[in-house]
């Protein structure tokens, strides 16, 4: 590539540096030169959420950035919320409460909603709801995500 | 959907940004926060061989008073504007319409000056400082002008940037005592697009009259969309529940111009214009009699 850039960026604490051409897309980064591929692609322009990650704590769409822009910031990705020994509460009661069937949506909700529930630790159904209004789920399974982040307020913040 | 290729600029000062764009010219566009400009450059409706991203530039994020009202730096994130005290305080009717923008995920990310500079006429941001009256700096290389909103918006997805200038601040004056405010819209989910929805500010005379009236359209037309006639009717007359019912037909049957597509008729937005405007008159009517 005759045109190319070096992003240094740390992604769930581990720093990576790759020379990229600058039109890559950070979801395509971190799925094809990180191998992180648990930040789903879903529709590609900022509709669906499935490529939901945090940038410097703050959800964002990663089809929406180049991965140049993430040059010096830090990245958390599904893979960094929890470990599989270890899972994050959210994770645990979406496992619980059986929040997901194909799973596809899953990692975006999730990156959505862990800075929500800090900041809004009881949410109303309500406000789960609007929460997520930026992540679609095909498989209509919106019940039990409710449920799930319903039971992870009650866990973390009886 | 991948965006096509260009050259990728970084610059860290407004200066670096205006000899880019005088360089560049029309292959040049400016990268603020991307949540319009990159959907599009995915599906290569726009395919910029420059582009120039002012993420890196310090001090474009500011929110300040200034003399009768608050300034903005052009890189102010929606959520940053949206938990702003002194925009909650001083601009109520901007700190009532932040949330009601795209997702968190994209407010997260996008630009107050993004979403001025792309005009989307269903953007709530183009509506909204029209009705406030805000006006814009710009600047290129030979100097700096203020462009009001009323001259900003030419028509569709168009403003009077010119490829040469960068949009570098936003002023809102504040309203007048004894005014009032309100935005309502109507959208098929939560922070999705809105199929249609008014801007109104009212101010009231020492007599409880309408000193002035502005109600601005958001996806009524090609840019933010004045119903002037409307404004004529409730001029200089007491508010009314009869008055604000004749305003609301007026501008929703004689003034919009709202479009058919998947998600509504131009008929059925007509309808839910006349509906809205009624209640953000009668909305910003009670807020202008109880002050603030």
């Amino acid at each position: 590539m005759e045109n190319t850039i070096t992003v240094s960026v740390t992604v769930n604490g581990t720093p990576y540096q790759r020379s990229v051409d600058p039109r890559t897309l950070l979801s395509d980064f971190l799925r094809n030169d990180l191998e992180l591929t648990g930040t789903h692609v879903g529709c590609e322009h900022g509709v669906c959420g499935a490529c939901t990650v945090l940038l410097d704590g703050e959800a964002v769409r990663s089809c929406l950035l180049f991965a140049p822009q993430v040059d010096g910031h830090e990245i958390i990705t599904v893979e960094g919320l929890g470990t599989l020994d270890n899972l994050h509460p959210l994770q645990e009661a979406f496992r619980e409460a059986h929040a997901l069937q194909c799973g596809f949506c899953t990692p975006g909700i999730l990156t959505t909603l862990v800075p929500y529930l800090e900041e809004n630790p009881n949410p109303t159904e309500e406000e789960i709801r609007e929460a997520i209004s930026g992540n679609l789920c095909r498989c209509t399974g919106y019940q039990h995500i409710i449920d799930a982040v319903k039971l992870a307020a009650e866990k973390t913040d009886p | 959907m991948k965006p096509a290729p260009f050259e990728y600029y970084a610059p860290t000062s407004v200066s670096e940004v205006l000899e880019l764009l005088n360089e560049h010219g029309y292959d040049a566009k400016i990268l603020a926060g991307g949540q319009s400009l990159i959907p599009m450059m995915n599906f290569r409706l726009v395919q910029p061989a420059v582009l120039v991203d002012i993420n890196k530039i310090p001090n474009l994020s500011y929110i300040k008073t200034h003399e009768n009202g608050i300034r903005l730096g052009a890189m102010v994130r929606h959520t940053q504007a949206e938990r702003d005290s002194l925009i909650k305080e001083r601009v109520p009717l901007l700190h009532e319409t932040m949330p009601q923008i795209a997702t968190i995920q994209i407010r997260n990310r996008g630009t107050i000056g993004g979403s001025l500079a792309h005009a989307d006429a269903s953007a709530e941001l183009v509506a909204v400082t029209t009705a406030l009256e805000a006006r814009f700096k710009i600047q290129n290389l030979e100097g700096e002008r203020w462009v009001p909103a009323s001259e900003f918006f030419v028509g569709l997805l168009m403003t009077s940037l010119e490829p040469e200038d960068m949009l570098v601040e936003i002023e809102i004056p504040d309203l007048p005592a004894r005014s009032g405010w309100s935005l309502k819209e109507v959208a098929r989910r939560p922070h999705d697009f809105a199929l249609i929805g008014v801007a109104a500010v009212l101010t009231l005379d020492k007599k409880d009259r309408c000193q002035s009236a502005k109600l601005v359209y958001l996806s009524a037309g090609d840019g933010p969309l004045v119903a002037e006639e409307a404004a004529v009717l409730l001029q200089g007359q007491k508010i009314s529940e009869d008055l604000i019912i004749a305003a609301a037909e007026k501008a929703a049957t004689e003034e919009i111009d709202p479009g058919n597509d998947i998600h509504a008729t131009a008929d059925f937005r007509r309808h839910l214009a006349n509906v809205l405007t009624r209640r953000a008159l009668a909305e910003a009517y009670q807020r202008a009699k109880g002050g603030k």
